[in-house]
């Protein structure tokens, strides 16, 4: 396995040198940003591109990297919808090529302003699909987000504070396919019934049955989860107790004033300071909460060289990205009046490619020769 | 290091306390047995033990429980997480997290251990149940006995000085069975951990008792002692205590191999005796056939090449390991699979091809879970829809209720029966339409042994009444009782199919103890030796 150049090799993807969920996250995040700040279709293809091809050669096998897929599927329905609705409704995008003409349904004059139908325009459709494809690039890096990163191990890297936040999530989690069993096993026995085991009524019929089942299933899980000792908490002095609410709500609070200053028209001055004092309070809030919780971790995610690269290129792209959509706006938002051909600005096409990094630093996935391993019956 | 000072619980509504007057000690380091029918509080007390009853369940406990020198009663169940590790009867309800490593690390993490000793004790613990090839793997494609020991390792460990475990064998096929009870053994001998089980199925648990502990009725007070003293008298024993008591053994063997050394002169006995040959049923047209038969589940093949073939009046056991196949194939037989290739005619019907209602008066199935085919509130609305269904006249399926399970009333609710009186009732559902052919999918799961002996009863004279039975089951006593015909299936194909004495004396895993203890021969239940020996007095 060790070629010439075997410490640079990326290794094996195994449990202890998985890569950082968060890193993952912050990656995905930076294409997105970099998505939001372009609507020139070239370099959104390029970036979903990037993205696809990060997932093809890092993704396991496991249930929540089966997820792209449907990403993509949602990505493409929001490019469709985006365009029906521009041909429908019309847009205020001025234009000169007409394409077509819809009958257009006269509405009455509270409706002012919406119109029906009526001409529809090249530059009008150009715009949508545009627009519809920045919306669509940016699920399908978060798509890639939830197919490169374990979804339970990103809870797990959450503050101790919120702990409780992920641990029902991850019960939501492995309820879910539970519940899909109990829906096939209950229409199962309806046929025995005679009934009908297909069909829309038949879904409704077993509907109580099921929800009785999630119940005393939640009961069980509860009363298991007691004695193996969920929620044991440690003494914390009635001090410090009052000092985190204080800070937690202070904090909270400072976030919401400070956002308010940085949006509103006046205040932008203070906006910033009190929105940075808010977080760090908030923060500080939650590290104290965390001291209530006794609990440990057990192999926690190690954030190593390789998630500081990964990280890192998400970062450059995003940068790079916004740079450039402030120095070369025509390259990065071509106009769509007048109608021309978008061309590929080089060097913000190059920093996208950095995106790629990942796909060469990420420790690659044991493709397993093996089919379906069997035993999933019962 | 378990002890119970005059105990007694009772539930608000309830007519009598469900436990009464309880005293036990259980010592460090013993195995101690809970036997008794069902409904009479043997898992309220395992409850106790762990302080969900009642700090979880409700309900009102005088006296005092302690467990390692901590009151339930002060101590909540999350504070006693260190001491009591407790294993309820389905483990996915216990489930946490989604793989079995994590489910290892779990309770640790909650009680706030050091990383470096969880890594530690994950590692032994993988190691001590053989769970370390299937570490990464999602718990949802765990087999049932696989499951079973995740679920015990991820109480043990914390550690806990006493382990507590509900029903830990009933859904394991035989020889998960016996891996458990090995690990149980082990840790029992090696660790000094104290266990306290409560078990149906006590050929498989008895003879790893030190001490048993017996409600023979509810509300009763416990009786607690030696193994082989309180079977002795103990309206619940396995064949092996039966077989003990019809010869007059004593003391009173509980494994099979101490009977074998008793039973030298009762083998001479019988040497030249075989037990009333079972008159197999007269070659008449099949009620089923199968043949060539594949099914696929997914891309796996659940089912490859099964060729059966099933005749009125017969009865036949589906045995084989926890995914074999067994549910599949009954399930094709009632037309939920679509067979990939291969032939299958029900009362000649080809099943997934036939509308449910024309296919109930074919072929009727009772379910693993019985109460998925239970929809009503009351018993009385249940039957109603069940002749609807059937389009039988209005009050068969209620005649066949009062027949099956006599004084149950009108209003009851189907979910507070018993386990068994819920069989009962979904195999009267199911006979509402007479369907020829009658599959029950492991139908003794969680029953006692009276509720069992009267399904062995009622499944006689159904065959005897010409209907064709199938029955897929890991109990190995109950296929000897009531099969004619044995089949065996592994890996979805089926790799034994004979008369039942033929196929399971030969056979290790699936022998009945009356078989192991009189090898080599012919014999399967005590009611025959019974009858043998009464046959000889006579004489």
């Amino acid at each position: 396995m060790t070629g010439p150049r075997g410490w640079l090799r990326q290794p094996a993807a195994t449990r202890s040198n998985a890569l950082h969920a968060g890193a993952w996250w912050l990656w995905a995040l930076g294409l997105a940003t970099a998505a939001s700040r372009t609507s020139n279709p070239l370099l959104l293809l390029l970036l979903v591109a990037v993205a696809g091809y990060v997932v093809a050669v890092r993704r396991t096998d496991a249930p929540w990297a089966r997820s792209y897929g449907a990403f993509l599927k949602l990505g493409l329905l929001v490019l469709t919808l985006r365009v029906v609705f521009a041909v429908l409704l019309g847009s205020p995008i001025p234009g000169t090529h007409v394409l077509f003409r819809l009958p257009e349904v006269p509405l009455p004059h509270w409706a002012q302003g919406v119109r029906l139908g009526g001409p529809v325009r090249a530059e009008q459709v150009v715009f949508a699909l545009c627009d519809g494809l920045k919306l669509a690039t940016l699920l399908v890096c978060v798509g890639a987000a939830n197919a490169l990163a374990n979804p339970a191990r990103l809870l797990k890297s959450l503050p101790a504070a919120l702990y409780e936040a992920g641990v029902a999530v991850v019960v939501a989690m492995t309820f879910a396919p539970n519940l899909v069993a109990d829906v096939q096993r209950l229409r199962a026995a309806r046929r025995m019934r005679g009934r009908a085991d297909r069909g829309f009524k038949a879904l409704l019929q077993v509907g109580l049955p099921v929800l009785e089942g999630a119940l005393e299933r939640s009961v069980a899980l509860a009363a298991a989860m007691d004695a193996r000792g969920y929620g044991r908490t440690a003494e914390v002095p009635p001090r410090v107790r009052r000092l985190t609410a204080a800070l937690t709500l202070g904090g909270l609070l400072g976030v919401c004033a400070g956002t308010y200053g940085l949006l509103a028209a006046q205040g932008a001055g203070f906006g910033l300071p009190v929105l940075v004092l808010g977080l760090a309070a908030a923060l500080a809030g939650l590290w104290l909460g965390g001291r209530r919780s006794v609990r440990t971790r057990y192999r926690p995610d190690h954030w190593g060289a390789r998630a500081w690269l990964v990280t890192a290129s998400g970062v450059a792209v995003a940068a790079l990205l916004i740079h450039a959509a402030a120095s070369e706006p025509a390259a990065l938002n071509p106009p769509v009046v007048p109608l021309s051909a978008p061309t590929l600005p080089l060097w913000p096409a190059a920093a996208v490619l950095l995106g790629l990094l990942p796909a060469v630093v990420a420790p690659a996935p044991r493709r397993d020769p093996r089919p379906d391993s069997k035993g999933a019956e019962r | 290091m378990i002890r119970f000072d005059n105990v007694s619980v009772s539930y608000p509504g309830a007519p009598r306390p469900a436990l009464r007057d309880v005293e036990l000690t259980v010592p460090e380091g013993e195995l101690c047995l809970l036997v008794g029918p069902s409904g009479v509080g043997k898992s309220t007390l395992l409850g106790a033990v762990s302080g969900l009853v009642p700090h979880f369940t409700g309900g009102t406990l005088h006296g005092r429980v302690t467990v390692a020198d901590r009151d339930t009663r002060t101590h909540r169940p999350r504070e006693l997480a260190d001491v009591v590790g407790t294993v309820g009867q389905d483990p996915v309800a216990h489930f946490v997290t989604d793989t079995v490593e994590y489910e290892l690390a779990y309770g640790m993490e909650s009680l706030g251990l050091p990383s470096d000793v969880m890594r530690r004790r994950v590692e032994e613990t993988l190691d001590l149940l053989g769970l370390a090839e299937l570490r990464d793997r999602p718990i949802a494609t765990l087999s049932g006995g696989q499951r079973q020991r995740v679920a015990i390792g991820s109480v043990l460990t914390v550690h806990p000085k006493v382990l507590v475990l509900d029903e830990p064998t009933s859904a394991l096929d035989p020889a998960a069975a016996e891996e458990v009870l090995a690990v149980l053994q082990r840790l029992v001998h090696d660790l000094g951990t104290t266990v306290l089980l409560a078990e149906h199925r006590l050929e498989r648990v008895v003879q790893y008792a030190d001490q048993v502990v017996l409600l023979a009725e509810p509300g009763m007070p416990p009786v607690i002692g030696d193994p082989a003293e309180i079977m002795a008298a103990s309206p619940v024993f396995p064949p092996v205590v039966g077989l003990g008591r019809l010869a007059g053994w004593s003391p009173l063997p509980l494994s099979v191999r101490d009977a074998r050394r008793a039973a030298r002169p009762l083998r001479e006995r019988l040497a030249d005796r075989g037990p009333t040959p079972v008159v197999p049923p007269q070659k008449t047209a099949p009620v089923a056939e199968v043949s060539g038969l594949s099914v696929r589940r997914g891309r796996a093949e659940a089912l490859r090449g099964i060729d059966l073939t099933v005749r009125p009046g017969e009865t036949v056991a589906l045995m084989g390991r926890n995914g074999a196949g067994k549910s599949t194939l009954l399930g094709t037989l009632t037309g939920l699979h679509e067979p990939a290739s291969g032939g299958v005619r029900v009362g000649g019907v080809v099943p997934h091809r036939t509308a449910p209602r024309e296919l109930v008066r074919r072929v009727g199935l009772v379910p693993q879970e019985p109460r998925d085919l239970l929809y009503a509130d009351t018993v009385a609305a249940e039957c109603s829809a069940a002749d609807e269904d059937a389009g039988a006249a209005p009050g068969t399926c209620r005649a066949l209720v009062t027949e099956l399970l006599p004084g149950v009333p009108d209003e009851t609710h189907p979910r507070d029966l018993s386990e068994g009186q819920r069989l009962a009732l979904a195999l009267a559902v199911v006979l509402a339409a007479r369907p020829p052919l009658l599959l029950l999918d492991e139908p003794t799961r969680g029953l006692d042994y009276a509720a069992k002996s009267r399904l062995v009863t009622r499944l006689r004279a159904l065959a005897a009444d010409g209907h064709a039975i199938v029955l897929a089951t890991h109990d190995v006593e109950l296929a000897a009782e009531l099969a004619h015909r044995v089949v065996i299936l592994a890996d979805g194909e089926v790799v034994a199919d004979g008369r039942t004495e033929q196929v399971v004396v030969s056979s290790p895993a699936f022998a009945p103890q009356v078989a192991k203890i009189l090898q080599p021969g012919p014999w399967l239940t005590v009611p025959q030796v019974a009858a043998a020996l009464a046959d000889e007095a006579r004489a």
